[in-house]
């Protein structure tokens, strides 16, 4: 049997050590604040997996996550505020003015983790979903359904920085470019998974109909990736490639990097929030959720 | 420290109006969401309480 705990504490573990094994062995202080980062964010996981029950199953009922996710929600908010103070500080104190591209490419520090955070929470949707469907589990499918939203906003967010950013320094707020075009149908995406989820009265249903347009979906998201590679386009190549060693400086790479667990970090917690929100809504005609709302609103904290 | 004055800094080489106004709306969508999901936590719980009240 597979323990949650372990999982989460082994992940933990991973995270902080990569982060450790990196200053030690291959880059050195060079980029301290981010595997200062990664040690952080990968004790606080592995801190984390006291929350959850052993049993694996156990941790999928909405009855359990609901008070799991309660108490994870501020670690994570925590390091979403602390990480994004770092990377404010990093990208405007520290980071050097671009010789090309001047004070304008600081756009670049919400920019690409946005944009970043577009596909990973599209990734996130669709496998949440997928398991739903597959599993029938109600919580996997709340998970996929807590994701949209804020998938949304940030894919529109990096749509309209990239647009403030094309205008200075393409000329224009929008070209139909391969890479801006397939970030407006992820948009489109999240948008329609959200009409859909809304427009069907039962949630079950809605929840494989939503599942089925997610995962059709997901071709979109390497689409996005490798469009600057595949078609000769407008919009600037990969800011960082596998296996090579990043072209700019290394405090702007620090503060991209940092700004963009700031995201992860921040999209986890909303994430937790509005699925205990869904779980409420949902679950609302069932025992536990009535003597919570009780317990609740008469001033105790659950 | 990359600026000479404040005025430098909220000048950003000219390009103050792109660089604020980017990383403005993606504090207001923050702020934004954070309250939008607030109220909704309020509600779901109000709605429950309402249900649990008929019972």
């Amino acid at each position: 049997m597979m323990s949650m705990k372990k999982i989460i504490l082994g992940l933990g573990l991973l995270i902080a050590l990569t982060g450790a094994a990196l200053i030690l062995f291959v880059t050195g202080t060079k980029y301290i604040g981010v595997h200062v980062a990664l040690i952080l964010i990968g004790a606080a996981l592995a801190r984390q997996s006291r929350y959850f029950d052993d049993n694996f199953y156990h941790n999928a009922s909405p009855q359990a996550f609901y008070p799991t996710a309660g108490l994870l929600i501020p670690w994570f908010a925590w390091l979403a505020a602390v990480l994004v103070i770092y990377g404010l500080y990093v990208s405007f104190a520290i980071a050097p003015t671009d010789f090309q591209q001047g004070e304008a490419y600081r756009i670049i520090f919400v920019h690409v983790p946005a944009a970043w955070m577009s596909m990973v929470i599209y990734v996130a949707m669709a496998f949440w979903a997928g398991l739903g469907l597959i599993l029938n589990a109600r919580l996997s499918a709340m998970m996929a359904q807590a994701l949209a939203p804020t998938g949304a906003i940030f894919t529109l967010l990096a749509l309209v920085t990239g647009s403030l950013w094309g205008k200075p320094m393409w000329g224009t707020y929008w070209v139909w470019d391969a890479r801006l075009t397939s970030e407006l149908i992820l948009l489109f995406l999240f948008l329609g998974f959200i009409a859909l989820q809304s427009s069907i009265d039962d949630p079950r249903k809605a929840d494989r109909a939503g599942a089925l347009l997610a995962l059709v979906g997901v071709v979109n998201v390497p689409i996005i990736y490798f469009s600057v590679k595949w078609w000769s386009t407008l919009h600037q190549g990969s800011s960082i490639n596998m296996g090579a060693a990043p072209k700019m400086a290394a405090t702007m790479f620090e503060g991209m990097i940092i700004m963009a667990l700031a995201f992860w970090m921040y999209t986890i917690a909303v994430t937790l929030i509005r699925a205990r929100c869904i779980i409420l809504e949902r679950e609302r005609n069932s025992g536990w959720v009535k003597e919570l709302a009780t317990r609740e609103s008469s001033g105790a904290k659950s | 420290m990359q600026w000479e004055s404040w005025s430098a800094f909220f000048n950003m080489g000219g390009y103050a109006f792109y660089v604020w106004l980017s990383f403005g709306l993606t504090a207001l969508c923050v702020i934004w969401e954070v309250i939008a999901l607030h109220n909704r936590n309020q509600a779901a719980l109000r709605l429950i309480k309402l249900l649990a009240q008929q019972d």
